[in-house]
């Protein structure tokens, strides 16, 4: 229980998806403009996340490792496509479950939420989980805790943005490269974790 | 100024404005007459019509007012840097010291029981440290203000010497430029200037150094300013050895009264009390700030108490010993507070400056890496500041709704 414990905070703080490695920057800058947006990305890829991680375990464990299939067949050459056959179909259920039901956050979604299946963090989680050999149950929490704290990076820059919004930033930063100092300047803020043991 | 006639400097003052005002030769030096004029004379321009509160206390006054609140530490400051100087000087076996320092020293002596002696040795250490920090801080500000036709602000005067408080008396000085350029320009300079900013700029100097030169702002050698000597903040020691290590080299009185190695201003827990209890009993700093800190702090070391810990001493440290050790005092009344990168509702601030205490505890305790927490602690709750207020307004959006429905019904 305590290990599990210890890999959420640890997915969460020390290695934050988004300020720690800088994964899904292309998400996390386009719709971090308005904390409303910003929970509703959150919550669309902490889920995708959190379903995807374990999926793709149970995949790599009993279909693709060498031998889980058959004796003699090593079908790990298959992982990057499969991972992202998984987290495609689950982006595609997670638009239609958003279009019938919160018709709002659909629309202010737009195009990036067809874009998760190609955001970097929830592939990136997968990728950590295959790397780091997590079993069944620790990918679950692995997949739950780094889409928590993806999320929870996004909403604080949303915060941070619309605060940011009544600055009188030089011409030459505006928009894009003054949101890339914040992200830069909350990852050091972030830094407050690293080195922690867990 | 109650004498009918103006004084010889509004006279001075007066004549200079033609040049600067538009159509003048130094046009374009505007802002640099402007921060002249009014630093020492209320601004004449009044607001007209419109709902503007007025009030006596502008920002340069608010921001003089939290200058003047230093001075207890600077004093502290140069005394404690002196002394501990002065006493690793004496186990060193030296009795004298090179450069300028032994020409203005050599004559006073390094007798650490001798007030003069600590105090003036102290002072040529802070003293080039903080006139760096204001000439190099002070160009790029004024650069800025320059360039983009904004006022210089009095808030450069707060950061320049709250950022030459925190940092540790051996550092090069040319470390302190680069740092306070930092942040100066990255920390508030390209938001637009004062009151624009989301993170302490002081802090984003600080931590930036921190980052960037680590053995030149962390370890045990840094300490204290003379060469060869090593001496740990308490905190370093509580971390490696335990609290029972920590009691054995100093007295809890001597680590709130200030006399332990550490940062230039942040040893003193009195002094700072006396800077900050004015900055409170004024209501420039806010007490709800102030009192979620410590609340914060004194929840989350007694809750580490209680769970105890065979193999990290660090849990074992009580709550008025992390009040006094390391930059907690200093961070909670000078840095927490700046109004502008602090929550902005009265509930939220409370909030922030528990989340504040909670963290600035558990980087001390569960971070090895850093045996203090509270730089960090404050730029991270910085971070989550817009995002309290954003739910502190929302649950009050959502109060009034209900009361609404409530009446109705």
């Amino acid at each position: 229980m305590e290990a599990y414990l210890s890999l959420f905070v640890k997915a969460v703080f020390v290695e934050n998806l988004a300020l720690s490695f800088f994964l899904g920057m292309c998400t996390f800058l386009a719709l971090s403009k308005k904390i409303e947006t910003a929970i509703g990305l959150g919550i669309a890829v902490a889920v995708v996340q959190a379903i995807t991680v374990p999926v793709n375990n149970l995949i790599l464990n009993f279909l693709l490792k060498d031998g889980s299939l058959m004796a003699g067949v090593d079908l790990t050459f298959l992982g990057l496509i499969s991972y992202i056959g998984v987290i495609a179909a689950m982006v595609q259920i997670l638009e239609m479950v958003l279009d019938k039901f919160m018709p709002s956050l659909y629309n202010a979604l737009g195009v990036f939420l067809p874009l998760i299946t190609v955001n970097c963090a929830i592939l990136g989680g997968s990728l950590f989980m295959v790397e780091r050999d997590y079993t069944f149950g620790e990918s679950a929490v692995y997949g739950i805790s780094s889409g928590l704290g993806w999320a929870l990076a996004v909403v604080a820059l949303a915060g941070v943005r619309e605060k940011l919004k009544y600055s009188d930033v030089p011409k030459g930063l505006q928009g894009l490269g003054i949101t890339f100092i914040t992200v830069g300047l909350m990852s050091m803020g972030f830094m407050a974790f690293s080195g922690v043991q867990l | 100024m109650s004498s009918s006639s103006p004084s010889r400097l509004r006279r001075l003052l007066d004549g200079a404005e033609p040049h600067f005002t538009q159509g003048g030769k130094l046009e374009r030096f505007y802002v640099l007459f402007e921060m002249v004029d009014t630093l020492f004379y209320s601004p004449p321009n009044k607001t007209i019509g419109g709902p503007h509160v007025r009030d006596a206390l502008d920002l340069k006054r608010v921001m003089g007012m939290v200058w003047m609140c230093t001075f207890p530490m600077m004093f502290m400051a140069c005394f404690n840097t002196g002394y501990q100087a002065n006493e690793a000087m004496q186990t060193l076996g030296l009795t004298s010291t090179e450069g300028m320092r032994g020409f203005f020293m050599n004559g006073i002596g390094y007798d650490p029981s001798s007030f003069f002696a600590n105090f003036f040795h102290g002072m040529t250490y802070f003293i080039p440290i903080y006139l760096t920090t204001f000439i190099v801080g002070a160009v790029a500000e004024v650069v800025f203000s320059l360039v983009r036709g904004h006022e210089v602000n009095e808030g450069f005067f707060v950061t320049s010497i709250l950022y030459s408080l925190t940092l540790p008396p051996d550092i090069p000085l040319w470390m302190v430029a680069v740092g306070i350029v930092f942040g100066i320009v990255i920390g508030k300079e390209v938001f637009g200037g004062t009151g624009k900013n989301f993170l302490n700029p002081a802090l984003v100097g600080r931590a930036f150094l921190y980052f960037a030169y680590p053995a030149s702002m962390s370890g045990d050698a840094v300490w204290t300013a003379v060469d060869g000597y090593t001496g740990a903040t308490a905190l370093g020691i509580a971390a490696a050895e335990g609290m029972a290590a920590v009691e054995a080299q100093f007295t809890w009185w001597e680590a709130f009264v200030g006399m332990v190695p550490g940062s230039i201003g942040e040893t003193s827990t009195l002094a700072i009390m006396i800077g900050g209890g004015i900055l409170l009993a004024t209501k420039i700093a806010s007490w709800r700030i102030v009192l979620g800190c410590f609340f914060g702090m004194m929840a989350t070391a007694t809750l580490f108490n209680l769970i105890g810990s065979d193999t990290n001493p660090m849990f074992g440290m009580s709550w008025w010993w992390h009040l006094v050790v390391g930059g907690f005092a200093f961070g909670m009344f000078f840095m927490a507070t700046d109004p502008v990168s602090a929550s902005m509702t009265n509930t939220g601030r409370f909030y922030y400056g528990c989340l504040i205490g909670f963290m600035t505890v558990l980087i001390r305790v569960i971070n090895p890496a850093f045996p203090e927490g509270i730089m960090l602690a404050i730029l991270f709750s910085n971070i989550f500041a817009p995002m309290i207020d954003y739910c502190v307004v929302k649950a009050n959006i959502g109060r009034r709704e209900k009361r609404l429905e409530g009446g109705k019904a």
